[in-house]
């Protein structure tokens, strides 16, 4: 399954709430959730911890967006608008926490 | 949405007569907009319509007025940087007119 | 004039994400032009609209940040950032495009006291 994050996990629980709920797959992070790839985020040690679980994404173009494309976290993968649609055909289904 | 054409070409502008596209913006276009506000470009009035242009490109906004004219005399000279030599190239406005022969939208705060 | 009252914006939302940063700073640009004592607060996610080397072009957004550089031009000059938001974000001074003053979360607040209005976004 994929999970889709668009929120800071600083201001929103829905990482966190994702990361409680699901047990694996893929985690899609975008928009303000990108923040959440980011190193020396206070988020990190959980995103490393869920990185055994899941396989996590992230939108590169919003990454660039809010300068911060050099500071993606090792082991997060970094995809494309083209990405992003593979994502959503290659899962069974599909969850946004909004 | 309203269009203008210039030299055979047809630009979109909003219903004030500001470019919707700033790309779309050349020296033909100005000429043309400051035709229909009644301005005849000087070296002067091109002074004032790059300093905004070079404004813009760092800035990513159109200066008010206050911060234009006092931006224009750091570097045009003191003679220069004061609202009557602007309104006098400008009459309706260094931050309203200028903007919009300059291809640029009307300054934040401009009413 | 003793008609100048202390005004502060109070950001809190990180930029592109919600429409807050953007607002708030086009609010900032036209509170200019009213000579009052305006400072600016950027804390929690606000910290991220300062960020340095924000390159919209792939989100089709515009991107706003350099007008941060012009608020000098328009004597706002009082620019404060909560070290501990962003030292939670892996940031630091060298990462923000302005020159700002970066004070502990009971200096702030200590600050916020003082306001005549406080603009939250």
């Amino acid at each position: 399954m994929l999970h889709i994050i668009n929120k800071s996990p600083l201001t929103n629980c829905a990482l966190d709430s994702c990361l409680r709920v699901a047990q694996s797959g893929d985690i899609l992070l975008i928009e303000d959730a990108v923040y959440a790839a980011t190193s020396g985020n206070a988020f990190e040690g959980k995103i490393r911890e869920a990185m055994g679980r899941f396989k996590i994404h992230v939108l590169r173009p919003d990454l660039e967006a809010r300068g911060l494309a050099d500071r993606i976290i090792a082991g997060i993968l970094p995809v494309d608008y083209g990405g992003f649609v593979e994502l959503t055909t290659t899962n069974k289904n599909c969850q946004s926490w909004l | 949405m309203s269009t203008i054409e210039v030299e055979g070409k047809t630009y979109e502008t909003d219903e004030e007569g500001y470019l919707t596209n700033l790309a779309d913006w050349n020296k033909d276009i100005a000429e043309y907009i400051a035709k229909t506000e009644n301005v005849e470009m000087t070296e002067q009035h091109w002074e004032v319509i790059n300093f905004l242009r070079e404004y813009f490109e760092e800035y990513q906004i159109a200066p008010a007025v206050r911060v234009l004219t006092k931006a224009i005399g750091k570097k045009l000279g003191a003679d220069k940087g004061n609202s009557e030599y602007l309104y006098g190239l400008f009459p309706y406005g260094p931050g309203k007119q200028a903007c919009k022969i300059a291809g640029l939208p009307k300054p934040t705060g401009c009413i | 004039m003793s008609d100048i009252k202390k005004f502060m914006f109070v950001n809190r939302k990180a930029p592109y994400g919600t429409i807050y940063a953007l607002e708030s700073l086009e609010v900032v640009l036209i509170t200019a032009a009213f000579d009052q004592d305006v400072s600016l607060v950027f804390l929690d996610d606000g910290v991220y609209q300062l960020k340095k080397g924000q390159q919209t072009k792939g989100i089709e957004t515009k991107n706003f940040s350099p007008a941060y550089r012009a608020l000098e031009g328009y004597d706002i000059e009082k620019l404060y950032v909560e070290k501990e938001s962003m030292e939670a974000r892996g940031l630091s001074e060298e990462d923000l495009l302005v020159d700002v003053t970066v004070m502990g979360r009971a200096e702030m607040g200590e600050l916020m006291d003082q306001q005549d209005v406080v603009l939250s976004f």
